[in-house]
C-alpha cells in the first residue's frame, strides 16, 4: 500500500507519520509538498499534525485552501482512506470533508500527554484492530482541540456511529461528548486529535497507534490485494 | 478604494473559554459590573477601485475564509476612501 504524506508549510508530524507507515508496517510511502496537483497512484493519504500557516485566521483555514486539497477532497470522494490527525483534523474541518469546528482548550492551555480513549466504533477502516469500546492510551498535543458542533450534527454523528474516539475519564480541551476522532458518513475519512503516529513502539512510550495504521492496511488488502 | 471593516464573534451559542478567562480577570480586577466577555477578531481590508459587487464580494470572502460559520457570525462596513 503505497501512502501519501501531505506536508503544509508548518507541518510537523509528517516524519512521525512517514515512520509509523513505512518503517513500522513496511509500505510504501512518499511526502507530498502541499502545493502538488496530484495524488494519483497513493491509496492512503494522511494528514499530519503541526501548524500549517502558523494557525493563522483559524487553525487550518488556510491550508484548507491549497492546491492539494482539491486533490485530497477527490481521493476522499473516491472512497480512499484519509486520516487527519491533530492539525490534519482541523483541516478536515475546515475544508468540509468532516462536520463540526474546533474552539480553544476550554483550559486555554496547550496541552501534550498522553489520554486515555475509548474506541467507541470498532467497524471501521480505521479501528477493526481494536475491540469495541477498547481503552487505549495515545498522546495528545494541541491547544485547540475543543470540538464543537450544533446539535442536529451532534445527533447525526451518534445514529451513524461516526464518533469513533472519545475521550476516557478526564476529558482534557471540553470538546462536546468527549469527542477525540470522528468519522465521516462513507467512513473513509477519520479525523483524530491524538496522535496515533506518536505511539507505534514501545520505547516511545507505547504502541497502541500502530493498531490504526495495521486497520488501514488490513482493509486495503482485503479490498485489492485478495482480489487481484 | 475601500475600506472594509469586517468584525467577526463567536456565535452565541457557542462558549468562549477566551473570553470567560478575561471576564474573570476584569471581574478580580473590581470591575463587578461586567456581566460577560466574547472576544473575537478585527480585520480591515482594502480593496481597490476596480471591485465590482463589492458587498457580495466582501459576503463571499467571509463565507469562504475570513469566518467559519459553524461557530462564527460576522458583519462588516464599508467605506468608501480617497486614493493616496
Amino acid at each position: 500500500m503505497k501512502f501519501a504524506v501531505i506536508v503544509f508549510p508548518g507541518s510537523n508530524c509528517d516524519v512521525d507519520m512517514y515512520h509509523a507507515v513505512k518503517d513500522e508496517l513496511g509500505q510504501e510511502a512518499e511526502y507530498v509538498w502541499h502545493d502538488a496537483e496530484s495524488l494519483d497512484g497513493y491509496d492512503g493519504i494522511l494528514l499530519p499534525g503541526g501548524f500549517s500557516y502558523g494557525d493563522y485566521l483559524r487553525t487550518g483555514a488556510i491550508a484548507r485552501f491549497s492546491k492539494i486539497m482539491k486533490e485530497v477532497v477527490k481521493a476522499a470522494e473516491a472512497g480512499k482512506p484519509v486520516l487527519g490527525v491533530c492539525n490534519g483534523f482541523q483541516i478536515l474541518l475546515e475544508s468540509g470533508l468532516l462536520p463540526g469546528a474546533m474552539r480553544r482548550n476550554e483550559s486555554l492551555k496547550f496541552i501534550c500527554r498522553s489520554v486515555s480513549l475509548k474506541v467507541r466504533n470498532n467497524q471501521t477502516m480505521f479501528t477493526s484492530a481494536y475491540g469495541q469500546d477498547e481503552i487505549i492510551q495515545i498522546p495528545i498535543a494541541h491547544g485547540e482541540g475543543n470540538y464543537y458542533c450544533d446539535q442536529e450534527t451532534l445527533d447525526k454523528l451518534k445514529a451513524n456511529k461516526q464518533i469513533v474516539f472519545s475521550y476516557e475519564g478526564i476529558n482534557p480541551n471540553g470538546s462536546l461528548e468527549n469527542i477525540a476522532g470522528i468519522i465521516n458518513e462513507n467512513g473513509n475519512v477519520l479525523g483524530m486529535m491524538p496522535h496515533p503516529e506518536r505511539a507505534v513502539d514501545p520505547l516511545l512510550g507505547g504502541a497502541d497507534g500502530l493498531k490504526l495504521f495495521k486497520g488501514i492496511v488490513k482493509q486495503w488488502r482485503e479490498t485489492y490485494a485478495v482480489n487481484a | 478604494m475601500y475600506k472594509v471593516k469586517v468584525y467577526i464573534t463567536l456565535r452565541e451559542s457557542v462558549l468562549d473559554p477566551q473570553g470567560t478567562a478575561v471576564k474573570g480577570s476584569l471581574q478580580t480586577l473590581g470591575y463587578s459590573s461586567v456581566e460577560d466577555v466574547r472576544i473575537g477578531k478585527y480585520l480591515e481590508l482594502t480593496l481597490n477601485e476596480r471591485t465590482e459587487n463589492i458587498d457580495q464580494a466582501v459576503q463571499e470572502m467571509c463565507d469562504k475564509l475570513l469566518a467559519n460559520p459553524v461557530i462564527e457570525d460576522y458583519r462588516y462596513e464599508i467605506e468608501e476612501s480617497v486614493a493616496q
